[in-house]
């Protein structure tokens, strides 16, 4: 074994940092899933009558569908009855301050290093943290609400802003319109709602942290953003997971909806448990991400810092039905050990002069593999429109594996569309020209990765990129070859 | 300083390095000269730790430490620098960021504790002169697409920011026309004190008449065949290698 390998598996034995449960009580749906548990969920939350028709519809579209057999992954069938579908921590009333939140859930958050109050104080975010699929802790409400700003859990809103939800869900992703969103449609559990009226800027970055929490705990959020006409939002999601030996489905759907001149900006790490090194565990992350430009001039961008997961299949995408509106995909998306991950974008222009930008830069390590899969169709009435689009692969040691696969579909002849696609590796040259300035090698491998990265984590909010940069650098450390 | 004993390596099977011996003391310059293929390059590699050689036999001393049992970022922390012949490219890392990062490992490693913002930027600012290197090279990708000229003298600002015990430059005169060599001998020359050293490996003469070297080694075939002051550079420079190759013949 050369040393360059033996470094490789000194880092496939990294354990994850994350990986610890908190003891909280739970209020659990049976197992399984049937026309029961979707009443089951929709009683538990009161809904009102159309939303649980909602659920029902969907879940009827689920029966009649097959689970996506396309994506570039491989893993057991997964045993829709023996899931929990709905779990939400004992406490019943929401609290009013931080002081009447669980402890455990605060210790929960440290353990993370988010701390809500600091949070709070120093950065200006407003955390409406998801822990177990019921919203437990909104903060920063009031001032946003001066602006007209409406940032809650998806449950609040469907008490407190039904006309709206009934208004936008599902207008971007339809209920049926893939297997995973037809399931989340039918036993999503919670998430986020944000509303930015029309005109208003949004003066701080939204946040929603998410967690895993209960063992067999299905996690299905829904996260719906409604930006009117020239408002602006930046939105952050960030996931950590405990560990866990059984895998762990996430089926989450997100939707933003633009208007004219509005711009949403939507930014995720993530780094749910990705199996320990032998591939045992792990989350299975299953998400519909759909941004709808809907007025001429709007904006939707989409970045992405991936590390986590056992399984991602995820391609957030943008449909550009206004004139002139753009969409953009930043990704940088890791694997290692014995992690896979199909993802990428589809950019759909329907609008005339719309513009769309995809750069993705995908890094393997391990024996993972690593599929960017990308889309961009140029419909007839889409005339100038433009793409670009980057794919770049960094291969780290020999035994994991980079895939693309772009489709391009353009039926408008005055449309350019641009290409470009890299593979390279970290080579020994560069591990060692560092090495030589004193710099030891896995801050080198840092180095380098973060570099190679640096146009995606430029697209991320500031204190968001250093979290990202850290990421990186942990879930890769030594993985040289 | 820096005590070669018996020194051999290899690479694959080839023997490169046949037993080098060389003694470098605080405040001298060294140039080691020989034809192509004599293994100068494969010496500072080897001084340096690069892992593709393997070192077959003899001992080499840096400040009372067995050099060959360091690992090559912790001689560099001990204050080993090799100016590279070939200066590698990180894309997306500038110099700025990749010597903030060096600078603060080696600090680490000597228990001091890391600069902050400031204090580096004035560091830099300082040392950016002493070389004449302007500030938008370092705030570009390392390396990427920079002239040949500009790469040698990133490296000797790398070299000047990182303040080494002993530097070893590796045909840093190759590819430089007749204004960066001066640039860089100038840079090479404000940094010389009594407390440091350099090894300077070359293939011409051209580069001594700016940094005047004390001691002049000729490597041939893995070993150094001749050694003398200033005028050996000279008499090479006159004779041609043949000189040397003849000489041995005849020996």
């Amino acid at each position: 074994m050369t040393k360059d390998n033996q470094v490789l598996e000194d880092i496939t034995s990294k354990e994850y940092e994350h990986g610890w449960a908190t003891d909280l009580e739970a209020d659990e749906s049976p197992k399984g899933l049937s026309e029961d548990t979707v009443r089951f969920i929709s009683s538990r939350k009161q809904e009102p009558e159309w939303l649980l028709e909602w659920r029902l519809k969907a879940y009827r579209n689920w029966l009649k569908m097959t689970e996506p057999k396309w994506p570039n992954v491989k893993y057991p069938k997964i045993n829709y009855q023996d899931i929990i579908y709905y779990s939400a921590p004992k406490k019943k009333t929401g609290p009013s301050s931080l002081d009447e939140v669980d402890p455990e859930l605060i210790k929960t958050f440290e353990k993370l290093g988010i701390s809500l109050t600091e949070q709070k104080r120093l950065s200006g975010i407003a955390v409406d943290a998801v822990i177990d699929s019921v919203s437990v802790a909104t903060t920063f409400k009031e001032k946003l609400g001066e602006l007209g700003i409406i940032f809650c859990s998806f449950s609040e809103a469907v008490r407190e802003h039904p006309e709206l939800i009934k208004k936008y869900l599902g207008s971007v992703v339809p209920m049926n319109d893939n297997y995973f969103a037809a399931l989340n449609s039918a036993v999503f559990s919670d998430g986020s709602f944000c509303y930015i009226p029309k005109g208003v800027r949004c003066p701080m970055e939204l946040s929603t942290y998410f967690r895993i929490n209960a063992a067999n705990t299905g996690q299905f959020e829904r996260t719906l953003i409604v930006a009117e006409e020239g408002s602006y939002v930046s939105y952050l999601e960030g996931c950590t997971a405990p560990m866990r030996d059984e895998n762990q489905l996430h089926a989450a759907v997100v939707e933003l909806y633009a208007m004219k001149d509005a711009e949403i900006k939507y930014s995720t790490v993530q780094n749910w448990y990705p199996g320990d090194k032998n591939g045992k565990g792990g989350i299975y992350n299953f998400v519909t991400k759909r941004g709808l430009c809907a007025g001429d001039h709007s904006k939707i961008s989409w970045t992405q810092v991936e590390t986590g997961s056992a399984i991602t299949w995820k391609y957030p995408s943008c449909v550009l039905k206004g004139d002139y509106s753009m969409g953009e995909f930043y990704s940088v998306a890791v694997t290692n050990n014995y992690q896979q991950a199909d993802t990428g974008t589809k950019m759909t222009h329907i609008g005339k002069n719309t513009r769309s930008r995809i750069v993705s830069k995908g890094i393997s390590a391990g024996k993972s593999q690593n599929s960017y899969r990308g889309q961009v169709h140029i419909m007839k009435r889409a005339t100038n429109s433009r793409n670009f689009s980057q794919c770049d692969s960094l291969l780290m040691g020999d035994q994991c594996g980079a895939h693309t696969f772009p489709y391009i579909d353009v039926e408008n002849n005055t449309a350019k569309v641009e290409h470009e696609a890299t593979t390279s590796k970290i080579g020994e040259d560069q591990i060692f020209y560092c090495l030589q300035r004193g710099i030891d090698e896995e801050a080198a491998v840092a180095l380098i990765v973060n570099g190679y990265a640096k146009e995606v984590l430029n697209q991320l909010p500031m204190e968001f990129a250093v979290e990202a940069q850290k990421l990186l650098a942990l879930t890769l450390e030594g993985s040289v070859g | 300083m820096l005590t070669v004993k018996n020194l051999r390596a290899k690479i694959g099977e080839k023997q490169i390095l046949n037993g080098i011996d060389l003694q470098v003391n605080a405040g001298e310059v060294h140039a080691i000269m020989g034809p192509n293929g004599s293994g100068k390059s494969t010496l500072a590699s080897v001084l340096a730790g690069r892992e593709d050689y393997e070192v077959t036999e003899g001992n080499v001393q840096f400040l009372g430490k067995d050099l060959l049992e360091l690992e090559p970022d912790k001689r560099a922390c001990e204050g080993i620098f090799l100016a590279f012949q070939y200066p590698v490219e990180i894309p997306g890392v500038s110099t700025v960021n990749f010597m903030k990062t060096a600078l603060n490992k080696i600090r680490e490693y000597r228990g001091m504790s890391p600069l902050d913002a400031v204090a580096f930027l004035q560091l830099m600012k300082e040392k950016m002169k002493l070389v004449e290197i302007d500030q938008s090279l370092l705030s570009r990708s390392l390396n990427e697409g920079f002239s040949g000229g500009e790469k040698k003298r990133n490296e000797i600002f790398q070299m000047a920011m990182l303040e080494p015990k002993l530097a070893i430059l590796d045909e840093t005169d190759s590819g430089l026309d007749i204004d960066a060599l001066r640039i860089v001998a100038n840079g090479v020359n404000k940094l010389r004190s009594k407390n440091n050293a350099t090894i300077l490996v070359t293939h011409y003469q051209r580069l001594l008449e700016y940094i005047v070297p004390d001691f002049v080694h000729v490597l041939y075939k893995g070993r150094i065949v001749k050694s003398g002051g200033k005028e050996l550079a000279l008499e090479l420079e006159a004779k041609g290698y043949d000189w040397i190759k003849n000489e041995l013949a005849i020996a």
